[in-house]
């Protein structure tokens, strides 16, 4: 696998019972390239965690996946309210999802720290009022 | 312990993956807050869960989970159902609640299966 492979994901931020399809798609695409299953493993729960953060709080979004010989690169850009205070997020039960959505089991706060914890490298770019973009980088040889 | 067995012990129906019965899991791992089987819980372990939404197969699927219980006899929907046997993963349903679900297949032998550092 020396190219690159580029995938485009449009995240439908209406549908709850769809959320997390991009993640499944990019997971069942990785096994096919027959990548360690460490690796698909720590995309797939990065990119998901991701994807529901997208329908949860900033009607869906959309999602860029760069796969390289080298690392998987996920880049994740809605155009909602955008956050305020990102060393706030960051920490672990910190959430501002409202009680429908953690009546369907998350918002727990769990989300942004998750994604740092499986990937190599997490940056979060963010403007009130305009959006939010996150890019994840999960290394092919190294373990999270 | 075979999938079979932990159906047999929790007197469980199974909703779909018939032919996963024999697959042998060790851990199992507890909760209605998918948010924490994401962070915590140990691939290929069992999930129990009271919650019901098709976000519960997509967990399982992210994390390799390769069966799903629901507990205090709450049916999930066709959708729910479908999506897990595209997924492959296997559904079973019983009448017990979290507690005593936990008890039973900890007492016959599943460990924990959370990764708590």
């Amino acid at each position: 696998m020396n190219e690159i492979l580029k995938l485009h994901y449009v995240v439908d931020g209406n549908n709850f019972s769809l959320a997390g399809q991009a993640a499944s798609d990019v997971k069942k695409m990785l096994k096919t390239l027959g990548m360690a299953p460490d690796v698909i493993r720590r995309v797939s729960i990065a990119m998901y965690e991701g994807e529901m953060n997208m329908v949860i709080h900033a009607d869906g979004g959309e999602i860029d996946v760069d796969v390289t010989p080298k690392a998987v690169v996920m880049r994740l850009a809605d155009r909602g309210p955008g956050i305020a205070d990102i060393d706030l997020v960051m920490q672990e039960g910190y959430s501002t999802a409202p009680d429908d959505i953690r009546a369907l089991g998350f918002g727990a706060g769990m989300g942004l720290p998750n994604m740092k914890k499986y990937s190599n490298d997490l940056k979060i770019e963010s403007q009130l009022g305009i959006g939010t973009t996150i890019t994840m980088r999960v290394d092919i040889n190294s373990r999270g | 312990m075979k999938i079979a067995e932990i159906a047999c012990l929790l007197q469980a129906q199974i909703l779909c993956g018939q032919d996963a019965m024999d697959m042998e899991l060790e851990t199992a791992f507890g909760s209605d807050m998918m948010s924490d089987v994401l962070a915590f819980s140990t691939e290929r372990s069992l999930l129990l869960t009271g919650l019901l939404n098709p976000q519960v197969v997509r967990t399982a699927e992210m994390l390799d989970i390769c069966c799903i219980v629901f507990l205090c006899g709450k049916t999930p929907g066709e959708f729910i159902v479908e999506l897990a046997e595209e997924k492959g993963i296997a559904l079973l349903l019983t009448k017990h609640g979290m507690f005593s679900a936990c008890g039973i297949l900890h007492a016959n032998g599943l460990l924990e299966g959370a990764n708590l550092e």
